[in-house]
């Protein structure tokens, strides 16, 4: 006996009723700094943090009300208003799933918001950046509260907008307009697996409610069409959240300023493929079935993947970025075993948020301190320069690489135990994830904060203003403590239990003396020495050493890049150029050779036009003789 | 008996046309002209008196009007063409063409 | 008898003539009065559409009036859902492009700065768009067969004008291929019109009473052809589509919006109104074909927009593309689509449009059509930039602006439709959603060469949008977000007229299959 999803209710007023104002405030903020323009630029930066934090504060009072419901009440629908008659109605979908994202995104990302203050301080379009921010952030709240997958859809390329619009934010430099292109496009790949698959829902179920689904399907059916519709939410899932095969824009992303890179690109927005696929789960993933074992693998692979990647990155941003590729690979694992792994990975994904966004703003603090150098070979020994970057971030290292009772330690141990339990190939894979993370993480310390000066000579580093070390202080408060809290007896998951499904008989008892769990620390270990080795111990070069085959195939994160091109952007640009040639010389050839040709023979009949009004007179003599003959033919028939 | 008549209309139109095919003269082209519609002309009333009734001397009424007419504006066109180019020819006035 | 329809016909001739007959000289009068008058007619049709009942009758607003009574042609006119929010769409557009062509017919700048001066004077250009104005309303607006075929060809004149007498250097190229073009099509409707009035023998054009006249499957193939060819090349439709591009890329820029904005959807309208309900058997047997045409159309529109070094003629093959996707709408035989195309047909409207005026603004500042000859406007022209940005991405049918919900539509409602087997539609969903991703490759493409990167040495005396620039986009804007959130209002007008039409090809309005998971 599983899933107890709890049946969706209709519920207006309080603040769940309300809720909508949760995507508003950020996007009448967006509105106001976008359309009133330069009158902004004094106050604008204050206006955006204004606007998330109250959506957060919404979001708050929504999540006590929503706990103030009984476990078998805690899915409220809000219908808003009618979008497309007869088909979807807008609304939103406030339950336990949509409620812990809705705190993570409104919650750090006022921190990434009062940040950014210091961090854009210089820049003279900060205004700009923060109604760019306002705008994801209304965006992913729809994606995660709307109650049907065109709602969802809306917020999906909505966040794929601000996306693109931040890591362009620095649009002049050619590299980060490419970047944010990149993003758009591979994104829209995605997005056409997500919308074929809408499509199939659609005219299987006649509806695109999460509601009318849950009417409809019978929890874990299995047959041709439903693992269709699951593969294709996966390729949405994969664009969204750079899994392989679509994993190659996440890299680039890192072009835009560094507190995009934390809250878009680490904390909230690549997670949304997990949200998908977790939302889904009970429709079309269900636990054993093809399409969970995709999800299962695509993340199993991804996380060696980026893990990979993660080991051969001198510039910090481009390694935590790999990083956050391997970690949001744990994630899909997770969510490719059934109601068991949905709560790990939906708590790993909360503590990732923190635990990450703490190190990208960290590094933000380290590169705003270093004239904005990303080169980790042009760091070391700057725990002394920065303190609180330094202490901050290594709190985040040791949550990410899963030392003992910090929060990364609980969910990612739930999610290797549980994968290892249900799919043992996949759950060892993750458990060598886990040794590379400690190896490339470890590196990322050795090379930033140990070992000898290897600065600019004009670098002066210096720790950085409070607004932007308080948020990294909050953010390691959670990277310590929010994984033993969620994961410890279960809290997540019995608080998920009435949106994804599980059993309330069998909630998983985290383990500490398992034996994967054992390997996993003994590998991180192993891997956090090698790092030393290779890194702490021994001087780091300040110029990139050629390196072996491996490093060079991690460098050029694992061929992807040349793989995308080979494979699509040349043959695209063939094809391209193939079609225009066709157009201009074949269709439009046709039409003015026809045209040409018409000229051409009329040229030549009017020719016939003498001048010599003899020959005119000839020829009338002729046709009159010629119609009298006919005539008299005729006449005689 | 009207058989005499007719072959000679026949003659006359032929000859009318042969002289607007062969000659150059504009003026006795046009003469040829005059010589076609006359023959025209005895042809309807032959036929009118074959047949017996007045149309076709009617229309050879209206043939004389529109030859008469003719006459005025084709002969003023020749002189002041010939006026011009010092010639009468058919064949040189061919600027009108293409 | 309903006296809107004539009225509103009425006031842009007449503004036309006071246009036409000021004085020399009084070049910025002109352009004042026909802005008046054009918002006029928009406020006169505002109060007409107030009345206008989705519910009731599917013509309104009808009025009746001998013309030729021989032959039983009428001036007949009224509106149903369709035709109502076409006429809105024109009658918003012509403002709108009054105020962006405000300098258009001084003529247009060349690419080494050198002006392209017009052939004819600044009024006749402003009389012209008012006369194109009246015609537009009337083609939609007619319920005569033979007044809608006289709207249809008569429209091409004051365009043919507008193309080769105040446009870019190759005008006249464009212009005559674009009336070559369209005559031979209307030529061929011209025959069809005839040979249905000659073989239903009613003795009238009126198209509610030759619904269903012809029975005969073969007549109705034959006609069907007349009148579809017309109409493809109108939309225009894959493999006749190639007077498009010159013509909008010749024309300056407030001509191409209504080229391609109202004047195109005249063909799109007609498949929809007169190719199907008028020869239902015809336009079924014929639906795979056109199917097929109509996503070659996208993705080749598509593609081959991808490679344009021309800005307006990139916008023209986007808009071959989302031809392409109206079209599969239309004969995708289900409601949903249906009404998705018939949406299609106002969104696409304003967005092509907004993105037209938005190049047109750049193109002006430059001269130049190239997009090669443009680079980092942005940091220069920021709310240019923002305006082009927004106007591409309704282009690339972003969710949450307008053209998203039709396009969405249309794809899900040909997906689903069980009109013609479903597997052959559903491939063709299918196939046309690659487009989504061409699409972001075109627009975003066209946006980084062009805005983004580091600023080129002409690109850096460039001013900003003034304000008169700022109140053509924004309205447009504006109804882009609006529409992509609230598409209520709209749909609710053409879903009544799109059910009716699907009652007249008699196919089952539900297409939907309730099917169950298991």
């Amino acid at each position: 006996m599983e899933s107890q999803v709890a049946e969706i209710v209709q519920h207006t007023g309080g603040a769940i009723g309300n809720a909508w104002l949760m995507i508003a405030f950020p996007l009448v903020g967006a509105f106001i700094l976008l359309v009133f323009n330069r009158f902004t630029n004094r106050w604008g930066h204050l206006l955006g943090v204004a606007m998330s934090l109250a959506s957060f504060v919404v979001a708050v009072l929504a999540f006590f009300e929503l706990i103030g419901f009984g476990e078998e009440e805690r899915r409220r629908a809000v219908h808003l208003y009618e979008f497309i008659p007869g088909m979807v109605d807008m609304g939103l979908l406030i339950d336990p799933l949509s409620i812990c994202f809705a705190l993570l995104i409104t919650g750090v990302g006022s921190l990434i918001h009062i940040y950014s203050i210091g961090y854009m301080a210089h820049d003279e379009h900060r205004r700009r950046f923060f109604s760019y921010l306002n705008l994801f952030v209304a965006a992913m709240l729809l994606l995660v509260l709307a109650d049907n997958y065109v709602g969802l859809f809306i917020g999906w390329e909505g966040v794929g907008l601000a996306s693109y619009l931040l890591i362009g934010f620095w649009q002049f430099k050619p590299s980060a307009a490419t970047a944010a292109k990149k993003a758009f496009v591979v994104n829209r790949v995605g997005d056409l697996g997500l919308l074929v698959g809408m499509f199939v829902i659609w005219t299987t179920f006649g509806t695109l409610t999460f509601q009318g689904l849950a009417e409809k399907i019978t929890p874990g059916t299995q047959n041709g069409t439903m693992l269709a519709i699951g593969l294709l939410l996966l390729l949405g899932a994969c664009g969204k959240s750079a899994q392989l095969p679509l994993q190659s824009w996440l890299l680039d992303a890192m072009e835009g300023p560094t507190p995009v890179s934390a809250l878009i690109h680490a904390a909230t927005m690549v997670t949304a493929g997990v949200y998908l696929v977790v939302r889904s789960g009970a429709f079309f993933f269900p636990e054993g079935s093809g399409a969970a074992l995709a999800v299962a693998i695509v993340g199993a692979v991804t996380l060696l993947a980026g893990a990979i990647i993660g080991c051969a990155k001198d510039d910090i941003k481009k390694g935590l970025a790999g990083s956050t590729m391997s970690q949001i690979g744990y994630m899909m694992l997770g969510a490719g075993l059934g109601p068991a792994g949905y709560a790990f990975a939906i708590g790993h994904l909360i503590t990732h948020g923190f635990f990450k966004a703490d190190m990208f703003l960290g590094a933000g603090s380290v590169m705003h301190g270093m004239n904005d150098e990303v080169d980790m070979r042009k760091y070391g020994a700057l725990r002394k320069a920065m303190p609180i970057t330094y202490v901050t971030f290594m709190i985040g290292y040791l949550a990410i690489i899963g030392f003992p009772l910090l929060s990364g330690y609980f969910t990612k141990d739930g999610i290797i135990e549980t994968a290892v339990h249900h799919q043992p190939i996949l759950g060892w894979l993750a458990v060598i994830g886990a040794g590379v993370t400690g190896f490339y993480m470890s590196r990322m310390i050795f090379m930033t904060f140990f070992g000898e000066k290897r600065w600019a000579d004009d670098a002066h580093p210096h720790e950085s203003p409070l607004v932007m070390t308080v948020p990294l202080m909050i953010l390691s408060l959670g990277a310590i403590g929010l994984g033993g809290w969620l994961v410890l007896g279960g809290t997540l998951y019995k608080f998920l239990i009435p949106a994804v499904g599980g059993n309330i008989n069998e909630v998983p008892h985290f383990d500490f003396f398992s034996t994967p769990g054992l390997v996993t620390l003994a590998l991180v270990a192993v891997g956090v020495v090698f790092a030393w080795m290779r890194y702490g111990r021994v001087a780091v070069p300040s110029v990139q050493p050629r390196g072996n085959f491996l490093t060079t195939f991690a460098r050029r994160d694992l061929y992807g890049d040349a793989l995308n091109e080979s494979l699509f952007m040349r043959p695209g640009q063939w094809l391209t150029r193939l079609a225009v040639f066709f157009d201009n010389r074949g269709i439009d050839g046709v039409v003015n050779g026809l045209a040409a040709g018409i000229g051409g023979s009329s040229g030549r009949l009017r020719r016939i036009q003498t001048g010599f009004a003899r020959s005119y007179a000839l020829s009338i003599l002729i046709g009159a003789a010629l119609l009298t003959g006919a005539l008299l033919f005729v006449g005689n028939i | 008996m009207t058989t005499h008549y007719l072959v000679l209309s026949g003659l006359l139109f032929a000859i009318g046309a042969m002289g607007v095919l062969i000659r150059r003269n504009a003026i006795v082209v046009f003469m040829c002209v005059e010589l076609m519609l006359n023959a025209c002309n005895l042809a309807f009333v032959t036929f009118s008196r074959q047949v017996g009734n007045l149309e076709g001397q009617i229309i050879a009424f209206f043939v004389m009007v529109v030859a008469a007419a003719e006459v005025v504006v084709g002969l003023a066109i020749i002189v002041t063409i010939f006026r011009t180019r010092r010639s009468a020819s058919v064949d040189d006035a061919n600027l009108l063409k293409y | 008898m309903s006296p809107w329809l004539p009225i509103l016909m009425a006031v842009p001739v007449v503004g036309a003539i006071v246009v036409a007959l000021l004085p020399k000289g009084s070049d910025k009068l002109a352009k004042q009065v026909t802005l008046l008058v054009s918002l006029l007619v928009l406020v006169l049709t505002g109060v007409m559409a107030a009345g206008f009942k989705p519910s009731g009758e599917r013509f309104q607003f009808v009025a009746e009036y001998n013309w030729i009574p021989s032959f039983g042609v009428k001036f007949g006119v009224g509106v149903d859902g369709v035709a109502l929010v076409l006429i809105a769409l024109s009658v918003v557009l012509v403002p709108i492009v009054v105020l962006a062509s405000w300098h258009d017919a001084d003529g247009v700048k060349a690419a080494d700065g050198t002006l392209i001066t017009p052939k004819r004077s600044v009024k006749t250009y402003f009389s012209l768009l008012l006369v194109l104005e009246t015609m537009m309303i009337g083609v939609f607006a007619a319920t005569d067969i033979f007044l809608f075929y006289v709207f249809f060809e008569a429209m091409l004149i004051p365009m043919y004008f507008m193309i080769g007498s105040y446009g870019g250097a190759q005008r006249s190229y464009a212009a005559v291929k674009f009336l070559l073009y369209s005559l031979f099509g209307g030529l061929l409707m011209l025959v069809a019109v005839i040979g249905l009035y000659v073989v239903a023998g009613k003795q009238t054009f009126m198209f509610p009473e030759l619904v269903g006249a012809i029975q005969d499957p073969t007549m109705q193939k034959w006609l069907f052809g007349g009148f579809f060819i017309a109409f493809a090349i109108k939309a225009p439709l894959w493999p006749v589509h190639t007077w498009l591009p010159d013509a909008a890329a010749q024309a300056p820029a407030g001509a191409a919006v209504l080229l391609v904005g109202v004047l195109d959807k005249v063909g799109t309208f007609g498949m929809l109104r007169f190719c199907l309900e008028l020869f239902p058997d015809a336009a079924k047997a014929f639906t795979m074909p056109i199917v097929v045409l109509a996503v070659i159309s996208i993705i080749y529109g598509a593609i081959v927009a991808i490679g344009q070094t021309d800005m307006k003629r990139l916008i023209a093959y986007t808009s071959i593309s989302h031809f392409g996707f109206i079209v599969l709408g239309v004969f995708a035989m289900s409601s949903v689509a249906q009404s998705g195309a018939a949406l299609y047909m106002v969104n696409h409207g304003f967005a092509t449009g907004a993105l037209f005026l938005a190049a047109g603004f750049l193109i002006a500042r430059r001269g130049s059509p190239f997009i090669g000859d443009y680079g980092g406007v942005q940091k220069v022209a920021p709310v240019l930039a923002g305006f082009f940005l927004i106007a591409g991405l309704a282009g690339l049918s972003l969710p949450g602006l307008s053209s998203f919900v039709s396009e969405f539509m249309v794809m899900i409602g040909t997906y689903s439709s069980q009109a013609h087997g479903s597997g052959a539609l559903a491939a063709a969903a299918v196939v046309s959603a690659v487009a989504v991703v061409l699409a972001a490759v075109y627009i975003l493409w066209m946006v980084q060469r062009t805005m983004n990167g580091p600023t080129a040495e002409p690109v850096k005396a460039f001013k900003d949008l003034n304000a008169r620039e700022i109140w053509v986009l924004a309205p447009l804007v504006a109804l882009i977000i609006g529409f992509g959130f609230f598409p209520k209002p709209l749909l609710d007008v053409i879903n009544p007229s799109v059910q009716q039409t699907l009652t007249n090809v008699q196919v089952p309005t539900s297409t939907i299959a309730e099917g169950t998971g298991q």
